[in-house]
């Protein structure tokens, strides 16, 4: 049988060219081994719970006993008021999610053209390449909340005929139109990472260059950028509150609300809270996404 | 005698004010391989990059069966649709499995339906024993591997003419005689060829005509045992002479 191991027919196709001797039981040195990695784990994990409980356990001391906590709990943690308002922050987070809805996909699409526009080198489309890059660069330099009120109080004071007044609508144009410029930059980074050789190999099949765009590039480009395009989408989530101060009910003007009515701040904890629900796990998901992806490239470099 | 597939007349091509390829003039008739050999730098990708296109000519003209491809109104895609390509670093796309890098272009460009494109897939791949891997993804291949499906996938397209760009260089020793002997293998079912190598002595067995490159121009050509035997110009012997001090001859 041991005879067997090694390349020695020509048909190595068929089955596996080495043989393992069946079972496997680990030897004395194995056993000793494992034996010490256990005390070492459990030692390891006993001084990071100490740890964690001395420092976690010193913060809530400091903060519990300073002089203005019973005040502090009072203003931000009255529960029984909070959970009385909560039905209708939950009513105004529907407002985020269906603002977020709408501006990702519109994001998603609004960028992507402009990030092909970018890295385009076609010469018919050169002005629109330099209006793309003017309009980059603007809208990642203004703050997003100046946009929001020059979209929302500007047009409206134009008095333009067949032009919305609607502030949720303005609102929605406003965060579409910052994040277009914070998206396209980075699927343009991804385009731009993808190695000129595999473009090269497209071409030499005979592909186009929208078909080498398509089908090489893009695919490629847009899973390098996943992590950060969904980093920006939590962003998205939380900056669609920002259109609150145009007068549009979302999570955080229903706590307004709520709150102003009591001198309560317990609502705004609540508005937070629910946002940390649907905020945390996306960022978990983001690093998962992000480590997969290195994990990805890493083999690649390897083969 | 009849048109040759591949025909160079005086091309050159410059990077700037280098010079990179002067004064190259080939033939390479249907059926017959020729051999580029020349020190790292002397200009072998670069030639093969100008008749892919990939690069444009400064002055010359490259002939595809007898039809000035240098021509402005010429479309590069038709050119290259024509050409196969086979890239030092293998370049497979690594989002797509074996057999969806292999139809690609089959599908988008000669416009094949997919069942075709994948029962052609499949028979080149069984006919070069790559069968079971046709749905792995390139990661998973070792890199002899990657670089068979590579020349697969320029196959797919039938191409005139197959240009091979130091197929082996970027391979384990172990791994690169199943890429050569797939090689041998398309030269004795008539494929043209055009390669780079440094495998000297696989230049000696497939090759029809050796050219030896050095900084740009052609400085001997010939029958591969003139060439690789009995060179006369003392750059050629001395460039033999450190191809096989490495071991590759
Ligand atoms: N895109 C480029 N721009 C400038 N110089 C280049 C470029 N590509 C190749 N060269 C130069 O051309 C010369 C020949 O390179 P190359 O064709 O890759 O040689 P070989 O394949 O024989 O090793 C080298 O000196 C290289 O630096
Ligand atoms: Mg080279």
């Amino acid at each position: 049988m041991s005879q067997e191991v090694g390349r020695g027919s020509e048909n190595h196709s068929d089955s596996t060219p080495y043989s393992f001797g069946g079972s496997w039981t680990p030897s004395a040195v194995e056993l000793e081994r494992r034996i010490a990695r256990k005390a070492r784990g459990r030692k390891n994990s006993l001084v990071a719970a100490a740890s964690s409980i001395l420092v976690l356990g010193t913060l809530a001391t400091i903060v519990v006993t300073s002089p203005g906590w019973k005040n502090l709990s009072d203003t931000f943690f009255k529960w029984a008021y909070g959970f009385e308002v909560l039905p209708k922050i939950i009513l105004g987070f529907g407002a985020n999610v269906f603002l977020t809805v709408i501006a990702a996909t519109s994001v998603a699409i609004f960028g992507l053209i402009l990030a092909l526009v970018r890295t385009s080198r076609s010469p018919a489309i050169t002005p629109f390449r330099i209006l793309a890059t003017i309009y980059v660069d603007v809208f990642r330099g203004i703050p997003m909340l100046l946009i929001i009120l020059l979209v929302g109080f500007g047009i409206p004071a134009l008095r333009l005929k067949g032009v919305t007044n609607n502030v949720f609508i303005l609102g929605i144009c406003a965060v579409i139109i910052t994040y277009s410029a914070y998206v396209a930059e980075v699927i343009r980074s991804g385009i731009l990472t993808v190695h000129p050789s595999q473009r090269a190999a497209a071409r030499s099949l005979g592909l186009s260059n929208f078909q080498t765009l398509r089908y090489v590039v893009l695919p490629q480009a847009l899973r390098r950028v996943t992590p950060p395009l969904l980093n920006d989408l939590v962003s998205l989530i939380k900056d669609t509150g920002l259109v609150s101060i145009l007068g549009v009910t979302d999570a955080i003007r229903a706590a307004q609300i709520a709150s102003s009515r009591s001198f309560n701040y317990t609502p705004y904890v609540m508005a937070a809270g629910i946002f940390l629900l649907v905020t945390i796990p996306l960022t978990r998901y983001t690093d998962r996404t992000l480590r997969k992806s290195i994990d990805r490239q890493n083999a690649q470099g390897l083969a | 005698m009849s048109i040759p597939v591949l025909a160079l007349e005086k091309v050159r091509k410059a990077f700037g004010s280098e010079v990179v390829l002067e004064d190259i003039s080939i033939t390479v008739p249907e059926h017959t391989a020729t051999v580029f050999i020349g020190a790292s730098g002397s200009g072998k990708s670069t030639l093969l990059r100008c008749i892919n296109l990939l690069e444009q000519i400064d002055d010359g003209v490259i002939r595809l069966d007898g039809a000035d491809i240098t021509d402005p109104s010429v479309d590069p895609d038709e050119i290259r649709r024509k050409l196969g390509m086979v890239f030092q670093s293998f370049n497979l796309f690594p989002h797509m499995s074996v057999v969806e890098n292999i139809i690609l272009a089959p599908m988008r460009v000669h416009s094949k339906s997919r069942e075709e494109a994948i029962s052609e897939a499949l028979e080149l791949l069984d006919r070069f024993g790559l069968c079971e891997k046709a749905e792995q993804y390139p990661d998973r291949l070792s890199g002899g591997q990657q670089q068979r499906v590579a020349i697969i996938r320029s196959l797919a397209v039938k191409p005139r003419l197959l240009l091979l760009d130091e197929i082996t260089s970027a391979l384990d020793p172990v791994l690169v005689n199943e890429v050569l002997s797939t090689v041998r293998d398309l030269k004795e079912h008539g494929m043209t060829m055009l390669l780079a190598t440094h495998e000297m002595g696989f230049a000696k067995q497939v090759a029809d005509e050796v050219c030896f490159l050095e900084r740009g121009r052609i400085l001997e050509w010939g029958k591969p045992e003139e060439i690789l035997e009995n060179p006369k110009k003392p750059q050629t012997q001395e460039f033999l002479k450190r191809v096989h001090e490495a071991g590759r001859l």
